[in-house]
């Protein structure tokens, strides 16, 4: 019960220069037509059109008033007044906008720090380290990997609930620090990347094992980690389910959960409409430049997963 | 690969590294599986007439497994999700691999731009994805809606029929950018031999596509496929968002969301429970299902 295929392994990295600065893909086809140019091209920009549209249109939206994000064509500008609505979305309810950020960030932040050590000091050691029941370990976890997040929550929140770690920091913070998927890629990469010798060599002039992982192992599988914390980053992020089920303490709530907050209010204060398309834009510009600035280190770790998946 | 014979001094250093993940996997994953599997043959029986003289819990064996399955709405939602995957999945792989296909060929130029540009909705929340969308579906704020009214197009985006199909559409926009990601890093493994091999042997763009391109992207199309099946099955925070603004949505629409109401609104724990249960083993029979299917059918290949 593996999903590996046996078909290709992973290339050790020594440091491979990634193929970004090179626009010029490798089709390795030549006698490229204009017309399949174009034809490639046009289907690009639609494609770039419908991922683009509902961001344009936060872009726009957040501009309004209140009444214009109503009365007033969705795609174009009315009336900009983007900063006063920023006021309001930081400044409404005692700033409670602020400490919901500050909250993801703490969430995911840490979270994802100590999901990505804890992976790591794993998938080495299963990589590296003969011992009983290490395959057991191993498939337990990859079972982890197809297990529904949202299947554990219910069940989690009233064992958390018993211990009375509901409604705490703990109870978003620890699930968070458990990454199955983190250490099935530690594993693989420290397997592919970590020479046998190095650590023997390190042994041999008497290092310990603590300081050979944290001098050697963990500088060698730097690229996995970087793309372990960025999944595990965004996945606690964007997390939804297990701070809703935890969570009823709104100043506990992370910025998913504040959004959709003020969002079911609307009904009742249609201002809380604006701040919450303003409180999205304001939430979401700053993963998306991530995004766009950290694609290279994804797609090389990536590569890892996948050619083994 | 393992080491050779573990010296003495090294016995231990294994278990060090392993102790603090395993312990909070089990904390976090078996414990509340097993928490699960017992609250969901557990009952709470009340005594005394009108059940007032008190409550307590007893063994209920399958009950809740049978209350579950013969509860319509329930049932409904797992035939919803199903269709929902069967449409759904692949038509989000097929999406991906077309436009990792594009940008992969000779023709593509901006690919870095493209590249981004599709990448971009992966970071937002599928929550906020949700709330975009929703206004971009409702008439009156919406663009689009408005716009096709203009041309004599009047579409209902969030009525019975459409509205799932509506969910499709923001779970796709999320998670394509993705899928194109991982499939453009595999295409970008293939050595250029192999290429140079294909054109030697007069092979078109097309076919190049066809017995170059697809069998090397197996293992990648594979692993999108499965994470997003298990995706699927979870579907909660979409059609929860879009509740307010479609009456056809109820509180039993997804299998996620009738276990989360049956625990926070009517207070089932155990009926909530076995939910969540059938809920992880549809995702494991599925996931598994497709692995097998696929192993078998490309074992020997």
């Amino acid at each position: 019960m593996s999903l590996q295929t046996p078909a290709r392994t992973v290339p050790p990295k020594g440091g491979k220069p990634d193929s970004d600065e090179n626009t010029t893909p490798h089709g390795g086809i030549t006698g490229v037509t204009p017309r399949s140019r174009i034809l490639v091209t046009g289907l690009l920009v639609a494609a770039a059109g419908y991922f683009l549209l509902p961001v344009y249109w936060l872009v726009v939206a957040s501009t309004k008033s209140t009444g214009d994000l109503f009365g007033s064509f969705g795609l174009w500008f009315s009336h900009p007044q983007f900063l006063s609505n920023l006021r309001k979305v930081v400044t409404y309810d005692d700033a409670i906008y602020l400490r919901w950020a500050a909250n993801s960030i703490l969430y995911a932040g840490v979270g994802a720090a100590v999901a990505t050590l804890l992976a790591a000091m794993c998938g080495y050691a299963l990589a590296k380290f003969s011992f009983a029941g290490r395959d057991t370990i191993f498939n337990v976890v990859l079972g982890g990997v197809l297990i529904p997040a949202t299947a554990l929550a219910l069940p989690m929140y009233l064992l958390f609930s018993e211990a009375g770690l509901a409604n705490t920091y703990w109870a978003v913070l620890l699930p968070s620090f458990v990454s199955p998927f983190g250490v099935y890629l530690c594993r693989i990469y420290a397997a592919a990347s970590i020479p046998d010798e190095v650590l023997e060599a390190a042994r041999i002039d008497g290092a310990g094992e603590i300081r050979i992982f944290t001098v050697v192992a963990l500088r060698i599988m730097t690229p996995a980690l970087v793309t372990i914390f960025l999944f595990q980053f965004v996945g606690i992020w964007n997390n939804y389910f297990l701070p809703l089920v935890m969570l009823s303490d709104s100043k506990l709530y992370p910025i998913t959960l504040g959004l959709t907050s003020w969002q079911s209010f609307a009904d009742r204060q249609p201002q809380l409409y604006q701040m919450t398309v303003g409180g999205a834009l304001v939430s979401v510009v700053p993963l998306m430049i991530a995004m766009v600035v950290l694609q290279r280190f994804w797609r090389s770790g990536l590569t890892e997963g996948s050619v083994k998946g | 690969m393992p080491t050779r014979a573990p010296r003495r001094r090294r016995n231990l250093a294994p278990v060090v590294f392993v102790a603090p993940f395993l312990l909070l996997f089990l904390l976090t994953f078996a414990l509340p599986i097993g928490y699960a599997v017992y609250q969901s043959v557990m009952d709470v029986e009340h005594t005394g007439a009108l059940g007032l003289g008190g409550s307590h819990t007893v063994f209920a064996g399958l009950r809740n497994y049978s209350d579950a399955l013969s509860d319509h709405a329930f049932v409904r939602s797992i035939g919803r999700v199903l269709l929902f995957a069967a449409v759904q999945v692949p038509v989000m792989v097929a999406l991906s691999a077309g436009l990792a296909l594009l940008l992969d060929s000779a023709s593509a130029r901006g690919v870095r731009f493209f590249r981004a540009a599709f990448f971009l909705p992966y970071g937002v929340p599928g929550v906020i994805a949700s709330i975009l969308w929703g206004f971009l579906y409702v008439p009156g704020v919406s663009p689009l809606v408005d716009g096709m009214r203009h041309l004599g197009v009047s579409v209902d985006l969030l009525g019975g029929d459409t509205v799932l199909w509506s969910i499709a559409n923001i779970v796709t926009w999320e998670f394509a950018g993705y899928n194109v990601l991982v499939l453009v890093a595999q295409l970008r493994t293939i050595p250029a031999e192999l290429y140079e091999a294909a054109r030697i042997d007069g092979a078109s763009a097309w076919m190049t596509v066809r017995h170059v391109k697809l069998p090397l992207l197996r293992p990648a199309l594979i692993l999108t496929t499965v994470f997003t099946i298990i995706g699927t099955l979870q579907l909660f925070a979409e059609p929860l968002v879009l509740k307010p603004v479609s009456s056809s949505i109820d509180s039993a629409y997804t299998p996620n969301l009738s276990a989360y109401n049956e625990a926070f609104t009517n207070d089932n724990y155990h009926l909530a429970a076995a939910e969540a249960v059938l809920l992880a083993l549809a995702a494991f029979v599925l996931s598994f299902g497709f692995l097998r299917l696929i192993n078998k059918r490309g074992g020997d290949a």
